[in-house]
């Protein structure tokens, strides 16, 4: 049949059948996405925005701008996998016995692989990005980072990552092989449908952006620190950030090579990872793992950095151990290397390579155990400020101390050989994550976001946000530790012993309570802009900080400072203050800015359509994808004005805005 | 008035650039030369993976040829002082670009990449000639393993002509500006990074691969 042919060399595997409108759950989230993304098209037209998001936000080049819309991506894709979290929570509560839940297994499979995948990759990731982008350039008193460009091409990367992921419910199905797509199961012949390829690509493309996030970042913190701040009167998050993207640099190239074999065994059917010709499966493990656990550790330094600043701010005192606290995370950073083979102990490497990486897992837990302590000793006869910040920094203290305990617990190999695979494993990682990282990105956005905006988060919701996620927290992940101990196993979309019902129902309870945390975290955003008036700061310094990002005005200018900061000292900011620094009110000069480009955007638009395109088997669409990028990446290159001066006249005017002149001790 | 007393007696703390505006931000010199050093650590990284995968696979023959039976040491040989050469001409491209003379450096320049092609062509010569005998990719793990890890450098090798040629389009348009001497000092790391490599391919891959 020609007709049939031609059809396939245009459409590849895209068929009718590819749209899952005979699955009525999908169908409804389909009908609703769709809606909602009409009236968001809808109300931009109306108010003549688009004009304003491309020339101010999609095509700036400004870090502050990029880390914004980074978190913004982090808080929609949480509503995705959070959505996810419940449907997995809703069928484990009821599917016992007889009852087989709502969830047929091939969905469920999706879900928990979309979960974990979009959580990572999507939530965790662009979040940790966002508040790095954002914060650490003003704190190193920097313009804006090494690279700008660069900048908004990381960015959108990885929006384009995430829409390959968000258009797998749509369009074909998502992988149902895990987080990690564990060869030979992600192979082709036990995974011949789209579903690993969405996977594959989708992070193939967002990975590229991480790794040029992180180059880039690196280079900033090296090169572009104010003059007088050496390293080791650099602010602790900016050393946090130094090290996890020196460790995301180290290890992302590993997963991009990882997936990229997996990409050759599936499209052009080479033997790495198949059981058959000579492949090793559990090579992709390894590989996979190499990035996989320093990745946590990634997530988790800035989050340390973050919990830092906030212990200093709100109990008025220097950082307890400073220099103990950076060789402390620099330790981590060499050490979470040297322990990915501790993700399966059950493979059979023998007993010394199993001792010598459970051994080195442990050790891990002396430089976090000197964190804890040095935090400890900060609010030590501090004036603590129970400030919401500080709230979830001592949730974090008291949450994360037995994610670390059960971490020991699990790096011990013979005790790992009862544990794997069980849900104690997930309740220790969701442990760590959600009381090391989600708590501290939530902390850290309620601490800098007067900074970007101009005025505080709603309190009371912010309250809310935190009561739901603190308790909600408990009340799900104590029941999955005590049955993990007792033998469940993870990813079982149906338990035939009834007994163990009550368990999963409180979990499904404490999914329920997470829930109302996160709608605290929503509403506090909004109530927040509602009653922006009220919640107005015009001091730029809310909460009495002590580095440099409160030094400058809420909103902070395109240039951030007028003039190029000189630090003295640890805690630049307050030894400015505590010295009655007087802001120069005159004397301005032209500052040289990049100029803002679309560049990023096309390059991500045709990165996500190659992507799409490889993964339906389009070879021609593919191949025009591919000339595309190139020649946009080259056409790029042509362009030599980059850069544009903000006239002095400018800067006086932006100064003189300023609602007063910050001075010390008024 | 003790805090007054204090300022005075710290009066010459400055703390802030009066003038001088610093010329390291966006994409300076410095910034830019440390940062492809960064993104060139991590490409050793992916080659450092592919090397390794090579190392797990490369007595994976299931029952296929074996290296001995499929390496010609002749033609990596000419290969070899190829891409080789190709790095010294780079080097006298440079030499040009530091004297200031742009069709000195552009003839180098083309010099390089004359090598570079011919280095690929060798290369496509020796791969479609292994898949005419039937060593493919698809043969073996250990076959999966050599053209991937041999077909990146080259892939490598591919990206940097298309780079010289846009910078010899771009040196032509504008000389030999601030700009286009930070490429040509990148491009110029790059393409000998590409040689390091391949004396690890060399190494690795084919004389080791004859010897076992």
């Amino acid at each position: 049949m020609p007709e049939h042919s031609f059809l396939k060399t245009v459409f590849g595997r895209l068929t009718f059948e590819s749209f899952p409108i005979h699955e009525p759950i999908l169908l409804t989230t389909f009908i609703v996405v769709v809606v909602l993304g009409l009236g968001i098209v809808a109300a931009l037209t109306y108010f003549r925005l688009w004009g304003y998001l491309w020339k101010e936000w999609f095509t700036s080049v400004d870090h502050k701008r990029i880390g914004i819309m980074y978190v913004i991506l982090g808080i929609v894709m949480l509503l995705r996998g959070f959505a996810d979290a419940l449907m997995m929570r809703a069928q484990q509560a009821v599917a016992f016995g007889p009852n087989e839940g709502y969830l047929p297994s091939h969905h469920y499979d999706q879900i928990f692989t979309a979960h974990g995948t979009i959580m990572i990759f999507f939530v965790a990731i662009p979040l940790v990005a966002g508040l790095i982008n954002f914060v650490m350039p003003l704190q190193i008193g920097a313009r804006d980072v090494a690279f700008p460009f660069l900048n908004n091409l990381s960015f959108w990367l990885t929006v384009s990552g995430a829409g390959l992921v968000m258009m797998s419910l749509f369009v074909g199905e998502f992988a149902r092989t895990g987080w990690l797509s564990y060869a030979p199961l992600a192979g082709l012949e036990y995974s011949p449908d789209t579903g690993v390829d969405y996977y594959l690509w989708s992070l193939q493309i967002a990975g590229i952006g991480t790794t040029l996030s992180a180059i880039n970042l690196v280079a900033t913190i090296i090169k572009m620190r104010a003059p007088g701040m050496t390293m080791m009167k650099m602010p602790v998050f900016c050393w946090t950030a130094l090290c996890s993207q020196v460790l995301a640099i180290a290890i992302f190239p590993v997963l991009t090579a990882a997936f990229f074999l997996l990409i050759l065994d599936r499209y052009l059917g080479t033997h790495f990872f198949t059981n058959d010709m000579g492949g090793s499966p559990m090579m992709y493990w390894n590989m996979v793992w190499i990035w996989g656990h320093p990745e946590v550790y990634v997530l988790v330094l800035p989050a340390f950095g973050i919990y830092s600043e906030i212990t200093s701010t709100f109990t008025g005192k220097r950082l307890f151990g400073y220099s103990s606290m950076v060789y402390a995370t620099v330790v981590i950073t060499i050490l979470s290397y040297i322990v990915w083979l501790h993700h399966f102990f059950t493979m059979g490497a023998g007993a010394s390579v199993n001792s010598f990486f459970g051994i080195a897992t442990m050790v891990i837990s002396i430089p976090t155990g000197a964190k804890i302590f040095n935090w400890l000793f900060t609010m030590y006869r501090g004036r603590i400020i129970y400030e919401l910040p500080m709230m979830w920094v001592v949730a974090f203290m008291l949450t994360f101390v037995v994610g670390g305990m059960t971490g020991v617990l699990l790096a011990v190999p013979p005790a790992d050989f009862v544990l794997h695979n069980s849900l104690f494993l997930v309740a220790h990682f969701h442990n760590v994550i959600i009381g090391g990282v989600v708590f501290a990105l939530l902390a850290g956005i309620t601490y800098w976001f007067p900074k970007a905006f101009g005025f505080k988060l709603d309190p009371f919701w912010g309250g809310v946000s935190f009561w739901g996620w603190v308790v909600g927290y408990w009340v799900a992940w104590t029941p999955i530790y005590v049955v993990g101990l007792m033998g469940v196993t993870r990813r079982l979309s149906h338990i035939d012993d009834a007994t163990l019902q009550p368990y999963f129902v409180v979990a499904a309870v404490g999914a329920l309570i997470i829930l109302v945390g996160i709608l605290g975290t929503v509403m506090s955003i909004v109530m927040g802009i509602v009653r922006r008036k009220q919640l107005r700061d015009v001091t730029g310094d809310p909460w009495n900080g002590r580095t440099l990002e409160w030094s400058t005005s809420s909103p902070p200018p395109a240039y951030n400072f007028a003039f190029t900061p000189v630090v003295h000292d640890l805690d630049a900011w307050y030894d400015m203050k505590s010295r009655g620094y007087q802001r120069p009110m005159e004397g301005y000069r032209p500052i040289h800015m990049p100029r803002n480009t679309g560049s990023g955007l096309y390059l991500s638009a045709l990165a996500l359509v190659f992507g799409f395109a490889m993964i339906w088997y389009m070879w021609w669409l593919a191949a025009l994808a591919s000339l595309g990028l190139l020649t946009v990446a080259i056409g790029h290159t042509f362009n030599y004005n980059r850069d544009y001066f903000i006239p002095a006249d400018n800067v006086a005017r932006t100064e003189a805005q300023r609602a007063r002149p910050t001075v010390a001790g008024d | 008035m003790t805090a007054q007393a204090t300022n005075a007696a710290e009066g010459a703390r400055t703390y802030h650039l009066a003038e001088g505006e610093d010329h390291d931000h966006a994409g300076g010199n410095g910034a830019t030369l440390l940062g492809f050093w960064i993104y060139l650590m991590s490409d050793a990284l992916i080659f450092a993976a592919l090397f390794a995968t090579f190392g797990v696979l490369n007595s994976s023959y299931a029952g296929g040829p074996v290296p001995r039976e499929l390496f010609e040491l002749p033609l990596v040989a000419l290969n070899t002082a190829l891409l080789l050469t190709s790095s010294i001409t780079f080097g006298f491209g440079m030499l040009e670009m530091e004297a200031g003379r742009v069709s000195g450096t552009r003839s180098w320049l083309l010099v390089t990449a004359l090598f570079g092609a011919a280095f690929l062509g060798v290369e496509i010569y020796e791969f479609s000639s292994l898949i005419a005998e039937g060593a493919t990719p698809q043969r073996s793990a250990f076959l999966s393993a050599f053209f991937t890890l041999v077909g990146t450098h080259g892939m490598h090798v591919f990206f940097g002509l298309i780079w010289i040629g846009t910078l010899l389009v771009q040196i032509g348009q504008r000389g030999l500006g601030l700009e286009n001497k930070r490429r040509l000092m990148c491009l110029s790391m790059f393409w000998h990074f590409l040689d390091i490599i391949w004396i690890g391919v060399f190494t690795f891959v084919y004389l080791f691969g004859v010897l076992r």
